[in-house]
């Protein structure tokens, strides 16, 4: 299963974020050194077509999760201004646990980012780009606005940016915390002052999104990469990962592993190769591994034996049942309390579920509770046929995905590990006989 | 659910708020970031301008109000908003506003370790304050920065690669009045690995020297 | 118009109709609690989840636009399994406390719950709790039953523009209600408890006092103001229990006022259940035969010209039709049913609200001068905010007169005739929002009419509504608006001075002086009794306000929810109310009361039951012979122009809890009055 164009690793020079790991000057010096804002007036010439089919090219599928494609997202919005403007509104608001990419990129390299709103607003006829970063990133907000400043000053936006004849403003907007704003319909209420609870589809942002207008809602990382993609090409991105895979990706890992770390690698990466060459391996070796969550907590956790030759994409992942999502890659070794890890999860999708929709607001403080007792053992064993029940009740009848994400986990669990809940339960019963 | 996130009792409400003139102007920069007529668009930074104002790092009643009323918004829409977001705290908090990630990644790393350090280094329980007022520790769902687990935040400060001993250090600097320095307790900068980046080696102690983020030059 | 097949029925719904609507379209009926049609839709109880061909996963039909070619199963298993998931997770943190609410057996949960429910729980788990709201003198709070809706907070927002409601904190800890303590101060807030599908809003004077089913349901017409606002009287062992809304789309659509709702428990108090007659100078209980002897003997022989009748403001059409036929019958012209002293009358189109409640959804601006229209209509009110909210704010409105807050947003344009004048003579900014406007509007209010100007005031209007084209083609925006729920009938029925009769305000002056002799107060309160205490005078109704105190013979009439009755509302519409219980003690129904007495005088009226007082209302006016229908009124020539007066237009409503003898009496309003009316004691109506 080897990925076409995939050597040993991602050279240095195929990496999109090279100021990652922020040793170096994250302003428009810095920027420029690396070769950001390099022919943007250019790239803006040739044409708002020419941008989408490259993007449609590089075969960039949406880096917030969903994995939904960009260029063809893009595509969706109006050509023609029927009097409403456009906006694009980019997803800062990283919260899905595990996740912690967007952050380095916004405050080591937050000039990407502001170049790529320049050419993606421009190729989906949009004056504004707004930022919802979430309001706990006070630092990065803090860099990116000073990139921004410095972005301004340069007359790389603003009016006539980048000396294009295309005028653009780009603003910062701080959310509060709140999971649910990583939801794009949320994060436009919220950014319309609102509570963040997620809209009915249809209609979809596209048609009527922010202040009811053709709005386009991308994750920072996919529109970060837009600028180096329009350099070299969509193809030169679709060399990477396998078909329907593409590009390179930031994978953040963490949990049980040698070294942490974030790093951008070659979509379809086998996980083992990911973990073992960028991390120094699981804690007390491979063997000692008992799962991973490769995508951020919302998608099932995955037992020892698929993490042997998984590939890291969107189609292996899900495949094998799991997702790749944000490419958060949680390591669990085998001293894990496998059930406390999941029922933790299940208390964060209670603590974030925004309440507007009842199976969302009642399912998740009856999985958690259920959860919280199953790592006792204090249940009974068809109770666990009940909170599967349970998790099947969510999934699929909520107004956005976090219900969804709040029953997978549970149901990863309960496919993978049954027998450790089953024991939990045997022991606690006969504890409480005695 | 945490007392922060119910009102404070009457007796701790003032009875008027207003922004600073310095605030007001930074408030009409902030609503001058949305189109006209959707300056409701603001109310969410104007609530974390008010906490900022507001000693005790809450908001008020009367600060929501105060808001609603330069938006042209109804109150209740912002009580809503204000009882929505977990960052804007209904009563006041301690001077240093600790709060610990316990989410799976950080928990995998030890946050537990974290939160007992807390618990016994300030005598507190998790959601209390000390009673000097200097201190209130929460726990509080992922903060972002799972690989460098386990982390918390302190005000607008992140500290992360934290050990019990790290943990303990920071509380006592802060207790000294000191101010410790935030980020990665281990030694490593940022997400790169433990011992140095393994990639972009050539990006990485080549460049110009790191630029800290500085609040003050940042409108965030 | 989408073609779209729900369960093999092929359905074809208009452009713009959801899902939900094609499955009722098709006879399906679809369960639901947030789904309100007239709120806007939020799609968050997910109890309408339907399943569609080709998508993934089931669809909330309530927010699900029906397009062309859908395929819609609603008796699937899917969408089974999937209510009752929902219905479970609705139940889980609800109470079973049904033997103790008050919206047991017409709760939308309960019944609901016995098609989509488990017969046990399968919730092990701790329940949850919510500490109640305290909302004010209407609106009773049990908020563990809550089921977040958000109807409520919707219908604040929306429909009564008081932000009030929300819904704070999130997930399973979101709590609906104000954030702090706050009353609902609203004139609709009654309207709450029906939309609740829970018992968590339950209706605070009614905790505990009936269940439905115990009740008798009669259907009538509201007195309390203007509008004619349908509504349903549910009455246990002759007494009357509650008043409901009934809808009407051109009317209260399905509204109705706290007052409306909420000022029977006045029924209770101060009722007057048999005849008096004054002797010593103190009212005595008399019978029928006393009573009536009393009033022989007075206006036996006396010239017509020293008798005078009055009629009140919330006097049915038969009662005035016998009462007029009698004074004529006396020989008197001196009638009027405009207490206020008003001048209105004449052309019908100078009395009536032409353009129709309805209107108000095409109008594009609204001048309202002297009226206080939240606090004298608001349900007509509310139909205007639904305007500026459907035209997204463009629904200009310009206030002339005292300052209110209308709930939208409006110009306000001055105090009185100056600024009048300044509209008429296009001097004002907002003479060119009317001219711009395709369906302009003007409501004229009785504080701009019941004036010693008034027939110049009116001029003026007339004017305007000239001059900006407010009546052209079949559009008519000349409108007045009337406070008393007897005045259009009593002017369409000629309950005005006849040949040389006199006015309320002759009336009054010459019993001061002597000239008038004998004064019939039919239900009339509202008038200066100091002027009458040379007079005899006879009070006819059902409450012991004003008048019965300085009365010389009371004649027990019902009350309206006593009596089969036909009102015209402000539109010109007639409606008939029914009974609902009998009259109290030995009160009769007023026209039966007019009807014995004239026996009693030897002037028998030519009717002996309701049938022939209404044919005799048909004669005297077309209105009575169409009910339900606000027929067109010619426009002709009407007021007089001439010089208007300085001072600024004031509202007849000052309390609008209080404004007639059954609110007045009623407890409820009372403490509506303390808990919303600022310097209540100084604001009650004199």
């Amino acid at each position: 299963m080897q990925a076409k164009g995939t050597p040993d690793m991602l050279q240095d020079k195929d990496r999109i974020f090279t100021n990652l790991y922020g040793f170096q000057d994250f302003g428009l010096k810095g920027a420029q050194s690396r070769g950001n804002w390099d022919g943007t007036k250019a790239l803006i010439e040739k044409g708002r077509d020419w941008i989408i089919d490259e993007m449609k090219a590089s075969g960039m599928r949406g880096r917030g999760g969903a994995g939904f494609p960009t260029g063809l997202k893009w595509s969706f919005m109006p050509k023609e201004s029927d009097g409403r403007p456009s906006y694009l509104v980019v997803n800062a608001d990283e919260g899905e646990p595990g996740t912690c990419k967007d952050r380095e990129i916004m405050r080591n390299d937050p000039h990407t980012l502001i170049e790529g709103c320049l050419l993606a607003s421009f190729a989906m006829n949009a004056h504004a780009a707004y930022i919802y970063i979430r309001g706990e990133f006070y630092h990065e907000a803090s860099n990116l606005q000073i990139a921004i400043d410095q972005a301004y000053e340069a007359g790389l936006v603003g009016k006539n940016a980048c000396g294009s004849g295309w005028d653009f403003d780009i603003y910062l907007h701080l959310g509060a915390g709140a999971y649910i704003c990583g939801e794009e319909t949320a994060l436009i209420e919220s950014l319309e002052g609102k509570k963040g609870q997620p809209r009915l589809k249809p209609p979809f942002p596209a048609n009527a999104g922010l202040y009811g207008c053709p709005t386009t809602v991308n994750n920072v990382e996919s529109i970060a990469a837009v600028p180096t993609i329009l350099r070299r090409g969509g193809s030169w991105f679709s060399s990477f990962g396998r078909e329907n895979n593409h590009g390179t990706k930031l994978f953040a890992i963490s949990g049980h592993v040698e070294k942490p770390c974030t790093v951008e690698e070659a979509m379809s990466i086998p996980l083992k190769e990911l973990i073992e060459k960028h991390c120094g391996g699981v804690r007390g070796g491979w063997d000692n591994l008992l799962a991973v969550i490769p995508g951020g907590s919302s998608v099932p956790l995955m037992p020892k034996d698929v993490c042997d030759d998984v590939l890291m994409d969107f189609d292996a992942l899900r495949e094998v049942g799991s997702g790749l999502g944000t490419a958060a890659v949680i390591v669990m070794d085998k001293s894990t309390d496998i059930v406390y890890a999941i029922a933790r999860l299940s208390e964060f999708y209670k603590h974030e579920s925004c309440g507007q929709c009842t199976p969302c607001r009642e399912g998740t403080g009856w999985m958690m509770r259920m959860m919280t007792r199953m790592v006792r053992g204090e249940a009974t064993l068809d109770e666990i046929d009940l909170l599967w029940d349970v998790t099947k009740q969510v999934e699929g009848h909520t107004i956005c995905a976090l219900g969804d994400a709040a029953a997978w986990p549970i149901q990863g669990l309960i496919r993978h590990f049954r027998p450790e809940m089953e024991r939990r339960i045997k022991e606690y019963r006969a504890r409480i006989a005695a | 659910m945490s007392h922060l996130r119910r009102p404070a009792p009457q007796e701790l409400q003032p009875t008027s708020f207003a922004f600073t003139p310095e605030n007001l102007e930074k408030a009409n920069k902030i609503i001058a970031k949305y189109p006209e007529g959707r300056q409701q668009s603001a109310v969410m930074p104007l609530l974390d301008l008010a906490q900022r104002q507001t000693e005790g790092n809450w908001v008020p009643t009367v600060a929501m109000d105060y808001i609603a009323d330069m938006l042209e918004m109804p109150a209740i829409r912002v009580y809503e908003v204000a009882t929505f977001y977990t960052m804007y705290n209904l009563a006041p908090v301690g001077k240093n506003f600790i709060q610990v990630c316990t989410t799976t990644p950080c928990w995998l790393r030890g946050s537990a370790d974290v939160v007992d350090t807390c618990k016994k280094e300030l005598g507190i329980g998790v959601g209390e304050t000390t009673e000097d007022g200097q201190f209130t520790m929460i726990e509080v769902e992922c903060l972002g920065a799972c690989v460098n687990a386990p982390m918390m935040q302190i005000n607008d400060d992140y500290y992360e690669d934290l050990t019990a001993e790290s943990t303990k250090a920071i509380l006592d600097a802060l207790k000294k009045g000191e101010k410790p320095k935030a980020g990665p307790q281990s030694g490593r900068k940022g997400c790169e690995p433990i011992d140095g980046p393994k990639v972009l080696k050539a990006f990485c102690g080549c460049g110009a020297a790191p630029q800290d983020a500085d609040a003050s030059k940042g409108d965030a | 118009m989408p073609k779209l097949t729900v369960d093999g029925i092929e359905v074809e719904v208009e452009a713009g109709a959801t899902v939900l609507q094609a499955c009722e379209e098709a006879g399906k009926e679809i369960p639901r609690f947030c789904y309100h049609e007239r709120l806007s839709i939020a799609g968050n109880c997910r109890m309408c989840l339907v399943e569609m061909e080709r998508a993934p996963k089931p669809v909330a039909s309530c927010a699900m636009p029906a397009a062309d070619g859908m395929v819609i199963k609603t008796d699937s298993d899917l969408v089974k399994k999937a209510r009752n998931g929902v219905m479970e997770f609705l139940l889980i943190n609800h109470p079973l406390d049904c033997p103790i609410c008050d919206q047991g057996g017409e709760c939308d949960l309960q019944d609901q719950a016995m098609a989509y429910g488990f017969d046990s729980s399968r919730y092990a788990e701790k329940k949850r709790a919510v500490k109640d709201k305290e909302l004010g003198p209407i609106v009773k709070t049990i908020m563990t039953r809550c089921i977040h809706c958000t109807r409520c907070v919707r219908f604040s927002e929306e429909v009564a523009g008081v932000g009030t409601m929300g819904a704070v904190y999130r997930g399973e800890d979101t709590e609906v209600g104000p954030y702090i303590e706050a009353s609902i101060n609203s004139e609709l807030s009654g309207n709450l408890v029906d939309l609740c599908p829970v018992g968590a809003l339950t209706s605070k004077p009614y905790a505990f006092t009936a269940r439905p089913w115990e009740l008798k349901k009669t259907d009538s017409v509201d007195v309390m103001d203007a509008v004619g606002s349908n509504i349903r009287i549910d009455a246990r062992t002759g007494e009357v229990l509650r008043v409901l809304p009934r809808t009407h789309e051109d009317i209260n659509e399905e509204w109705i006022s706290d007052k409306t709702r909420y000022a029977i428990d006045g029924l209770k108090r101060q009722r007057l259940d048999r005849p008096y007659v004054r002797k010593d100078g103190k009212l005595q209980p008399a019978s029928w035969d006393e009573a009536f002897a009393a009033i022989k003997a007075k206006v036996s022989g006396l010239d017509g010209k020293k008798i005078a009748a009055l009629a009140g403001d919330t006097v049915d059409c038969e009662a005035m039709t016998a009462l007029k036929d009698l004074m004529g019958k006396l020989g008197s012209a001196n009638i009027d049913c405009r207490q206020d002293g008003s001048k209105i009358g004449g052309p019908r189109a100078s009395y009536i609200f032409n353009s129709t409640i309805a209107g108000i959804d095409d109008a594009d601006a609204c001048l309202i001068v002297g009226a206080n229209v939240r606090a004298e209509a608001p349900i007509i009110n509310s139909r205007l905010r639904k305007r500026w909210r459907a035209t997204a704010g463009d629904f200009k409105v310009g206030i002339i007169g005292e300052k209110w807050d209308p709930t939208y947003k409006n110009d306000y344009l001055g105090a009185g005739p100056d600024t009048l004048q300044e509209i008429l003579d296009g001097k004002n900014d907002f003479a060119k929002v009317l001219k711009a406007a395709e369906k302009p509007m003007i409501i004229v209010g009785m504080g701009a009419l019941a004036r010693e100007d008034g027939d110049a005031v009116l001029a003026a209007t007339r004017a305007i509504a000239e001059k900006y084209g407010m009546v052209a083609g079949e559009w008519n925006g000349f409108n007045v608006l009337h406070t008393a729920a007897s005045r259009v009938g009593g002017l369409d029925l000629g309950f005005v001075p006849g040949e040389g009769g006199l006015a309320t305000n002759d009336i009054l002056d010459g019993a001061a002086k002597g000239d008038i002799e004998v004064v019939y107060l039919l239900g009339a309160d509202e008038v200066d009794m100091s002027k009458l205490e040379k007079a005899f005078v006879i009070y006819q109704g059902a409450m012991g306000d004003a008048g019965a105190q300085a009365a010389d013979v009371i004649l027990p009439g019902a009350a309206y929810t006593e009596k089969n009755g036909t009102y015209v509302n402000t539109e010109g519409r007639a409606q008939q109310g029914w009974r609902a219980i009998f009259p109290l003690g030995d009160a009769r129904e007023d026209w039966a009361i007019v009807r014995a007495l004239s026996g009693a005088l030897d002037q028998t009226l030519p009717y002996n039951n309701i049938d022939a007082v209404r044919e005799r209302m048909v004669e005297l006016s077309p209105t009575f012979a169409s009910l339900n229908v606000p027929t067109k009124a010619e426009w002709t020539d009407f007021g007089k122009a001439g010089d208007m007066m300085p001072e600024g237009f004031a509202s007849p409503v000052r309390n609008f809890y209080m404004t007639d003898p059954i609110s007045r009496a009623s407890v409820t309003m009372a403490k509506c009055t303390e808990a919303f009316v600022k310097d209540a004691a100084a604001e009650k109506v004199a």
